[in-house]
């Protein structure tokens, strides 16, 4: 198919109902080919032990109407016939949004603020905003070095389990309490993260995101076969829980509840464990917006627009995209450690590479270095992923199609505009077309 | 002691990549305080020179030599790409213009002042926390940058991104971009590349300008004969890769060398073709 | 030493389903400039492809070995084929010309959706096959250990140098190779000159696809079991064999693929078995950060 463009749209008036039925013939004969063996047949193991294949022949003439369909109605609706740069018809909802998104900011914190309030029973609800809040600072700390500073980091859960394994063997073998053991693991991710930059900030792009896929798998497997250090595929348990600055969270009389006078809750821990989340995804949102105005913030975003110029200027990019590297470990490290202790258990199973790429995928679908957009996809990935737990298998499936899908109707991300750090007379937002990807 | 009144000296330049030799055993010298042009046919090493000088490439051999008011020196071949502009304060515009498009016109230029606001703000410690040492500095940059906004007639868009500029306006505002790095040196690639006579000749004047206020010397490329015969004192010219003539605008114009390496023909024929063509 | 014999001739064998794998990579990355992600599921899909078609062909009386596989390798060409094809169409093509990052994400999505998709279509248990090609020649036996060459690792090597030589005649000889070969250099200058740059391009991942699907049947073949997660590794190890080849160079990912192959097999036969997917990682990076152009690549210059 040639490369269509809005002009060919806009010269044929009416619905085109020859060329959307060609197109999804021709889709259904591709989704035939590609569903014959694989839907049509399953293989299962028969009564021999061997592998037998049973015939799904509903399965198979279903999905194939179903994507006939779908290609009809998609090739009706965008007339060129091909899923070609939607963003340009659909009307893009989050562009002007400098103003609307410091209120859009606010409501949302005000939210944060009253969920335990709200939900105070409802220990589900409870769960699933820590879980969602962990996912917004590790989107935050990880848009410091990939939305910022435009670095291809696919390995972040490195630092996410550095930190989580520093503070879980901190915290059993010296027995210190949660605040130190925090600050200490987050110091210990930000050694990592010099220590793994420093061979590879100056690949390119993808040899970078490669790169920093396989330091994550390394740790990984590391982790999992150093047995007698990290616990192998055991893990490490036993991690200390918090306390309310030296209250602990049981039903004793020198607990938190007995202390405050109120009737023991378990989810009185949750709560705090809630608020602490919050509070330290707020430290990194408000580190990195400061940052961003001084000139350490402005050397990443100009790095990422174009790193040439920039060492023209006599900017040491190697230094630049080290802090930016550091400071991302750092916060990764420090959600681990929550992490760790929110559970009281971790295993390697928890640092996948599917995490990388969960957290990334928020980072880029927010927008690059819009600290509004890494929420709210935070919030949409990770709050929709919870809600459709009932799906099981299918909500990984869906989740695949979805970040395809969403790549391509807004390849910006949901928040595609950038606020200038600094300003002579009036705050302009720029959108989107220009805030192109770097140069190299 | 007074300065010395060599900026840049380059002494026996030579860049070979594989068999291909770019660069031939180049010498030249370029003054403080004036504007020094290299020119030459499409093809003789003009960029790779510049490249050589601005830390691109590494040179096959020879020695690049930057000397400061005060008498220090600076061995460019021997320096990063970044180091040349961070310690030797040698800039440079490209040809293939190098703004940042997403960031406001002001934005590039406070990106220029990056190593000094970096120093002032404690290495971002004091930024952090707004200390008023970082707040003055900041404020001194901002002048600064409205200073050149001001002399490049961009003060009006300091807030558009930079993407947005016409082609012209961008031009001016890479060169003012270098010239925030307080330069001693600023090397220009092809600054009138794409510009239309009226901009030319603005941009001689621009260039005269930034010499007569700040003392900064100027090394550039052109292919503009105009702008080159109107604002160079020093013109040197390469054909593949050799100096084959240096002096004044006037003395190389009317050098037969210089005139038969541009119409491509034997130095004996140039009468001939001369004839021919006036 | 005879083990070590052995061990190379495992390694070779391996390492010819690395290079055929490498190539989609290698040649994906050539014409676009992007890691192809989805490459190694696709691999994956094509290994349940031909488990299936396999099985079909049993029930259906097929069991003469030589057309058994003529058959199957046909099939699985095809199918996987048109399943690089739709990965093209779907998670790239939308956004050529889009910024980085974008293609990339989306292809990890791709890999994702196929993953869960053969998930959820074939389930998730390990899926064996009955070996349909046995038997070996004994090379050394002089009473120590026994080198063998089995018939399949035979079959991989004679049929990966077969395809290696049809590939290079395409790439060389033929419109197609030189329609590809001047998209990956210019592909705003391809189109100028009458290059259909969609359809090369869609081409190259087809092609990319039906080698990887001969891979897919070689390894089925050769393990004799498959489940839905071995994409991802196989990918990574036969990126890093693309990589450390020279990206963009095709003898070079078939030679990185031997040699990866060979580092496998040699770590885990003399070094630790757990450990070895931790070396494949580990080239990997050293091989980026030391040589990111590889053993047969050209260095990029960038024009300033």
């Amino acid at each position: 198919m040639a490369n269509g463009n809005a002009s060919d749209a806009s010269v044929k008036n009416g619905l085109d109902l020859t060329g959307a039925l060609k197109d999804a013939l021709i889709a259904g004969i591709v989704a035939f080919g590609l569903f014959s063996l694989i839907l049509g047949l399953r293989t299962e193991q028969g009564p021999t032990g061997a592998l037998i294949l049973l015939p799904r022949p509903q399965l198979l003439f279903t999905s194939v109407i179903l994507v006939m369909a779908g290609r009809f109605l998609i090739a009706l609706f965008f007339r060129a016939g091909a899923l070609r740069r939607p963003a340009t018809f659909i009307p893009a909802p989050f562009v002007r949004v400098n103003y609307l998104g410091n209120i859009a900011g606010g409501a949302l914190l005000i939210f944060a603020l009253l969920i335990p309030v709200m939900f105070f029973e409802n220990r589900y609800i409870l769960d699933v905003a820590i879980l969602v809040m962990t996912y917004v600072m590790l989107g935050w700390g990880l848009n410091i070095v990939v939305g910022l500073a435009g670095l291809l980091d696919l390995g972040y859960v490195a630092f996410y389990a550095v930190g989580a394994y520093s503070f879980a063997l901190l915290a059993t073998n010296f027995g210190w309490s949660f605040w130190i053991c925090l600050p200490l693991a987050g110091i210990v991710a930000a050694f990592w993260g010099i220590l793994l930059g420093f061979p590879v900030l100056r690949l390119r792009g993808d040899y970078l995101a490669i790169v920093t896929l396989a330091f994550g798998e390394i740790i990984r497997l590391v982790i999992l076969n150093w047995q007698e250090f990290t616990g192998g595929p055991n893990g490490l348990s036993g991690i200390p829980r918090p306390s309310f600055f030296g209250l602990p969270f049981n039903a004793n009389d020198d607990g938190f509840a007995a202390y405050f006078g109120l009737e023991f809750n378990p989810s009185h821990r949750v709560v705090f464990l809630f608020y602490v989340i919050l509070t330290l995804a707020l430290i990194t949102n408000l580190v990195t917006l400061r940052l961003r105005r001084l000139p350490i913030g402005r050397a990443w975003e100009a790095m990422r627009e174009d790193e040439i110029a920039c060492r023209s200027l006599g900017i040491n990019t190697t230094n630049t995209k080290l802090t930016a590297f550091a400071l991302g470990a750092m916060f990764g490290g420090i959600a681990g450690s929550f992490f760790a202790t929110r559970q009281g258990f971790i295993s390697p199973e928890s640092f996948t590479f599917m995490e990388s790429a969960m957290i990334v995928a928020i980072v880029v679908l927010g927008g690059m270095g819009s600290q509004l957009g890494v929420a709210l996809a935070a919030l949409i990935m990770v709050g929709g992923f919870e809600v459709f737990r009932e799906f099981e298998q299918y909500r990984m499936l869906i989740f695949g199609l979805a970040m395809v899908g969403i790549m391509v109707w807004r390849p910006r991300g949901l928040i595609s505009q950038r606020d200038p750090s600094i300003h002579l007379t009036a705050a302009k937002p720029i959108p989107a077309k220009i805030v192109e990807e770097a140069r190299s | 002691m007074t300065p010395s009144p060599v900026i840049l000296d380059v002494q026996h330049l030579t860049m070979r990549f594989g068999g291909l030799v770019a660069v031939d055993d180049l010498s030249f010298q370029a003054k403080r305080g004036e504007i020094t042009a290299i020119i030459g046919p499409n093809g003789a090493g003009k960029t790779t020179v510049f490249n050589c000088i601005t830390g691109f490439y590494q040179p096959t051999e020879g020695m690049i030599c930057a000397i400061h008011p005060d008498g220090k020196e600076f061995l460019l071949e021997r320096l990063f790409d970044f180091r040349i502009s961070q310690l030797a304060r040698v800039a440079r515009t490209f040809q293939n213009i190098r703004l940042f498009p997403a960031m406001t016109v002001l934005e590039n230029l406070m990106i220029a002042q990056h190593n000094e606001l970096m120093v002032k703000s404690g290495y971002t410690l004091f930024g952090l926390f707004g200390l008023p040492i970082y707040r003055r500095a900041e404020r001194a940059a901002v002048e600064k940058a409205r200073h050149w906004l001001d002399k490049i007639g961009l003060l009006a868009r300091a807030d558009d991104p930079a993407g947005d500029l016409p082609y012209g306006a961008q031009r001016r505002l890479e060169i003012a971009r270098a010239m925030c790095t307080d330069p001693v040196l600023l090397c220009l690639d092809e600054p009138a590349a794409g510009l239309n006579p009226r901009e030319t000749h603005e941009l001689g004047d621009l260039l005269n300008d930034i010499v007569a206020e700040t003392g900064t010397s100027l090394l550039l490329i052109e292919h503009h004969m105009h702008l080159v015969m109107d604002v160079s004192n020093r013109v040197i010219v390469l054909d593949y890769g050799q100096k084959i003539a240096e002096g004044t605008p006037d003395q190389v114009s009317n050098d037969p060398a210089v005139i038969a390496a541009y119409l491509g023909v034997e130095e004996e024929e140039v009468e001939v073709v001369m004839e021919d063509t006036l | 030493m005879e083990y070590f014999i052995q061990q190379l001739i495992n390694g070779l064998a391996l390492g010819s389903i690395y290079g055929l794998i490498a190539i989609g990579y290698t040649m994906v990355y050539g014409i676009i400039g992007m890691i192809n992600f989805a490459h190694g599921d696709v691999f994956m899909v094509g290994t349940y492809i031909a488990l299936i078609a396999f099985l079909a062909l049993i029930a259906i009386g097929i069991t003469a070995v030589p057309v058994a596989l003529l058959l199957v390798l046909i099939i699985a060409m095809a199918l996987t084929a048109l399943y690089g094809w739709t990965v093209e169409r779907l998670a790239y093509r939308p956004l050529r010309g889009s910024f980085r990052l974008a293609p990339l994400i989306s292809a990890i999505g791709m890999a994702i959706a196929l993953q869960n998709y053969i998930q959820i279509a074939q389930g998730a248990r390990v899926k064996p096959l009955p070996p349909i090609i046995t038997g070996n020649y004994v090379l050394i036996d002089n009473g120590g250990f026994v080198v063998q060459v089995s018939n399949i690792q035979i079959i991989i090597v004679l049929t990966t140098v077969a395809l290696m030589l049809v590939f290079s005649w395409i790439v060389s000889a033929t419109a197609l190779g030189r329609n590809m070969r001047a998209t990956s250099q210019d592909m705003k200058m391809a189109s100028l000159v009458g290059v259909n740059v969609d359809r090369t391009i869609s081409l190259t991942f087809v092609l990319g696809a039906a080698l990887a699907s001969v891979a897919s049947v070689m390894f089925l073949l050769y393990y004799g079991v498959i489940d839905f997660f071995i994409g991802f590794i196989a990918g990574i190890k036969a990126f890093t064999a693309a990589v450390l080849g020279g990206i963009g160079s095709l003898p070079g990912a078939m030679l990185g693929g031997l040699l990866i192959g060979l580092i496998e097999t040699f770590w885990s036969a003399y070094f630790s078995v757990e450990y070895k997917d931790v070396a494949a990682f580990s080239i990997l990076a050293i091989v980026l950060i030391f040589m990111p152009t590889g053993i047969l690549g050209r260095p990029e210059v960038e024009k300033v």
